[in-house]
């Protein structure tokens, strides 16, 4: 409890939890060009979630996203990506094959990447959350 | 720096510091990783292994306790299997290649492929993007669902649908 109260801490976390949350975007669509990719932007987005979380507990967490949201989101990031293989092959293409998206096979990839690593970020975060929530609500 | 961050682990009784001791160990392989020119991997160690899965254990810590309880049992078959295993590792490490051998397997199998092909098939600076997502876009699928599958299986044990359901019947 004393650690919610601590002004420093919670007033450094105002300030940096907007960075952490804008660094985690940054790495999900900057990962073509270089190191990063969903993975490491869905943990990154998800450790902002929870240094809120640590601070102002879980109730006032749960009002931005909320355990339901986080769960469903999950979903939604695996049904993304396995999506696009389905659409491929409505395309004409093989599962998960990207050059059929759009005209041009390398745009196609471009498109393809830029997707499934979206799908990637958005279940990791959410997973993240959501056992975070899960490990902190728990009561015995 | 790493058998020393090991050996503190074992010999530590509170848990709370060696899962201190556990961000420390993933915060120094991921420099072991940048020295070694894995900056995607290291990436990764940094922000799951020193970061996330550390809050996590924390939050595991909340709900059991901070002292480990010793077994009082034999220890001596976990010592030989682990010394038989050690020995086996560093028995089979002589007939690895050379550290950066360009002649090794793993760099004449499917590499030279990604490397010469990957800027004109996918056409994106980043090759470790170009493999993981596109060429072997079936793992990175499978990982993500063994990812979600944890989140279920976490759910599923710490049961917070519990109390709803005891409502209704």
């Amino acid at each position: 409890m004393s650690v919610r109260k601590n002004p420093i801490l919670r007033e450094t976390s105002h300030l940096l939890i907007p960075a952490i949350l804008l660094f985690a975007l940054y790495v999900q669509f900057h990962g073509d060009y270089g190191p990063g990719g969903g993975f490491q932007a869905g943990v990154i987005f998800a450790s902002g979630i929870i240094l809120y979380a640590l601070l102002h507990g879980t109730k006032r967490a749960e009002k931005v996203i909320s355990l339901n949201l986080a769960k469903t989101f999950a979903a939604i990031g695996l049904l993304l990506y396995a999506g696009i293989g389905v659409f491929g092959i409505l395309l004409g293409g093989n599962y998960l094959d990207y050059n059929v998206l759009t005209q041009n096979p390398v745009h196609g990839q471009h498109w393809g990447i830029l997707i499934i690593e979206l799908g990637v970020g958005i279940t990791v975060a959410a997973v993240i959350i959501s056992i975070f929530y899960a490990f902190a609500k728990f009561k015995k | 720096m790493l058998a020393i961050t090991a050996i503190a682990i074992i010999a530590m009784r509170n848990i709370l510091s060696v899962i201190m001791l556990g961000g420390i160990y993933s915060l120094i392989s991921a420099t072991l990783f940048v020295v070694l020119d894995a900056v995607d991997v290291a990436f990764t160690e940094a922000a799951v292994g020193a970061g996330i899965s550390t809050v996590l254990f924390l939050s595991a810590l909340g709900i059991t306790g901070k002292h480990q309880v010793l077994a009082r049992k034999n220890h001596l078959v976990p010592i030989f299997v682990v010394l038989v295993t050690g020995a086996g590792l560093i028995y089979s490490t002589s007939d690895m290649p050379a550290f950066g051998d360009p002649n090794a397997p793993a760099h004449n199998h499917v590499a030279p492929r990604y490397i010469e092909q990957s800027g004109e098939e996918i056409g994106i600076p980043n090759m470790v993007t170009s493999v993981l997502a596109s060429y072997r876009g079936f793992d990175t699928l499978g990982e993500v669902a063994v990812v979600f599958t944890a989140l279920i299986a976490v759910l599923l044990l710490l049961g917070l649908n519990r109390g709803s359901r005891q409502d209704k019947s």
